[in-house]
């Protein structure tokens, strides 16, 4: 169970987040969505610990400002959005530095930490790319390997930053159904940050509406993605089709008289 | 495919024991280089005899030679050559920059000015040889303090770019005062630039004594980095999500590299692209992880000064060349075949 409280953050003289309320039950998916600059990455660097500002989080009852760097790292994963991949590192070593906060400080990994490398490449289908430098795989691949990085953490708590940018729509339903098969067999609580609404909606239990640094709405996908709150929040002119009880997000341009001489 | 009976093995980098062997092969092989080759002969046999504690039948004349001139000049030569490799691979690692080498926070600029400064004052008299040394450690390592809060200061807290932007201020604020001293004292000019190009002419126990401490401190800290080091690589943000204390990993590894540098540049002079070709070229071939890196830039950057300063001191036989004019020609080239021969190798 995650509760954050009163999370307020002021980048520069600009209140990115206000007072924000937060809860995501153990194994929920919660989606944050909200328009550009709303302060959706900032609400999950917040919760990695990156962005700084007053507020309080607690896990599983824990105050999370009780916790050593590492036991935070044991309970709280991050998949950047975009990560910095170093130069020359296979895939093998890279999922390993999810072994890190298991790690003592000055030791080197023991056969645990394999044993758990070894699981996230198999459960993700990379063991035959153990070997490849992470920096020349696609960019499916590499979404794979960032998840397998995450997954070898062992983790309860996966924050994922726009995990679907820059993938096609065959590999973004790829990658999501891959969160979720995760999600269910390791009882992970997932909290993502999604640009694209439908697959929000499709794979998130649970949606917060993000405006302005607050929260607007919260509840599941048919209450937060409405023709009204679209208009609203986003300024967008869209239909929902309800597609099975799923609500598909389809935006619809007014035609234009064409002026006839 | 998981439930196969031989569970394959996860292949991490870590050193491995051909890579060992082969890099204590080379510091043992220059070793024995740099103690047989010399104006007065002596049996390659008869030295490992001779080292290993037996009566290889050595006259006295060579054992003085071999002890107490050709050994602490190998010794120092490794411990200078480790020191700045090693170095090297450490701020390339902090930094993220493949050019970033022990120099890069005005470490150079500092002992240049500080011994520029000695040298003028004392004008070769028999203080300067003492003098010296103490005046690169203490202006080499004031140079790194002084880059350091400038790099703090510009951004309120030391991120990468803000304090190689403020190594290369304070490196040409010292290099223009050193400049300056330098052309006002233009009658001690060649002893300035005999030291500012690295010279072992001196080189004794006294100098191993002298360095030794400090070099074995950088060792111990950097090596204990070494798995921080490939953390750090994913930058701040990651490492910190991975649990990594990112700040005080890279100032373990600044302060450790600095204090290193500043020590070995106190007996040795500025020898120049050690700290860079040594750890690349391991690189290329051994592989990029700081845990492979970091030990065999030590053996290899020590066998690499060994043979540099044999280099030095014989082909221009009875003159000496100065060590990092020989470092510079040699290294240069060989980095750059380095790089062909293994970039065509990982096109494939």
């Amino acid at each position: 169970m995650i509760r954050a409280t009163g999370v307020t953050v002021d980048l520069g003289d600009k209140r990115v987040l206000d007072d924000v309320d937060l809860e995501v039950a153990d194994g929920e998916w919660l989606s944050i969505v909200g328009p550009n600059g709303a302060g959706k990455t900032t609400l999950l660097r917040w919760l990695a610990g990156l962005a700084k500002g007053p507020g309080e989080l607690h896990l599983d009852g824990r105050p999370v400002a009780s916790l050593r760097r590492r036991e935070r790292a044991r309970l709280v994963a991050l998949v950047p959005q975009s990560p910095v991949i170093p130069d020359g590192m296979s895939v093998a070593d890279y999922v390993l530095l999810g072994r890190n906060p298991h790690i003592r400080a000055l030791g080197v990994e023991g056969p645990r930490d394999l044993a758990a490398v070894h699981d996230a490449l198999a459960r993700l289908e990379l063991v035959d790319m153990a070997q490849r430098v992470v920096s020349t795989l696609s960019g499916g691949e590499r979404q794979r390997v960032l998840i397998a990085r995450a997954l070898a953490q062992g983790s309860p708590i996966v924050l994922l930053d726009e995990p679907t940018t820059a993938l096609d729509v065959g590999h973004q339903q790829q990658v999501l159904e891959l969160v979720d098969t995760l999600r269910h067999a390791h009882g992970l609580s997932v909290i993502s940050t999604m640009h694209d609404l439908t697959l929000a909606g499709q794979y998130a239990e649970r949606l917060i509406l993000l405006d302005n640094g607050r929260v607007v709405v919260d509840g599941a996908a048919d209450e937060v993605l409405t023709e009204d709150n679209l208009a609203r929040y986003y300024g967008a002119k869209v239909r929902i089709i309800h597609d099975g009880g799923q609500p598909v997000i389809l935006p619809f341009r007014e035609r234009r008289e064409v002026a006839e001489t | 495919m998981a439930a196969v009976a031989t569970v394959p093995e996860v292949r991490t980098a870590r050193l491995r024991a051909p890579w060992l062997i082969a890099g204590v092969a080379a510091l043992l092989a220059a070793a024995v280089a740099g103690l047989v080759v010399g104006p007065v002969a002596v049996a390659p046999t008869d030295v490992l005899g001779e080292l290993a504690g037996l009566d290889a039948g050595l006259s006295t004349t060579q054992l003085n030679i071999v002890r107490e001139i050709r050994l602490p000049r190998v010794v120092l030569g490794m411990l200078v050559g480790a020191t700045l490799s090693v170095s090297g691979a450490g701020y390339q690692g902090v930094f993220r920059n493949p050019l970033a080498d022990p120099y890069l926070l005005g470490a150079a600029a500092g002992a240049g000015l500080g011994v520029t400064m000695v040298i003028v004052q004392t004008a070769g008299n028999a203080t300067t040889p003492v003098a010296a040394p103490v005046a690169a450690f203490v202006g080499a390592l004031a140079a790194v303090a002084l880059t350091y809060v400038l790099g703090a200061a510009g951004s309120g807290r030391t991120s990468t770019s803000s304090l190689i932007l403020a190594g290369v201020a304070v490196a040409s604020f010292l290099t223009a005062l050193q400049t300056y001293v330098q052309q006002r004292n233009l009658d001690t000019v060649r002893l300035v630039y005999s030291w500012i190009l690295g010279r072992m002419t001196t080189a004794g126990w006294h100098e191993v004594r002298l360095l030794l401490p400090y070099a074995l401190v950088t060792f111990a800290v950097l090596l204990s980095q070494r798995r921080a080091l490939d953390v750090l690589a994913v930058a701040d943000d990651e490492a910190t999500t991975l649990g990594l204390d990112a700040r005080r990993s890279r100032l373990l590894v600044v302060a450790a590299a600095s204090l290193g540098t500043a020590a070995a540049v106190s007996v040795s002079g500025l020898i120049a692209f050690v700290g860079i070709i040594v750890p690349h070229t391991v690189r290329l071939v051994a592989g990029s992880s700081h845990r492979v890196v970091l030990p065999l830039s030590m053996l290899f950057g020590g066998a690499f000064m060994v043979v540099a300063d044999l280099l030095a001191r014989t082909i221009a036989a009875p003159a000496e060349i100065p060590i990092g004019v020989v470092t510079a020609f040699f290294g240069a080239p060989f980095f750059v075949l380095v790089l062909r021969t293994s970039r065509r190798g990982m096109t494939t």
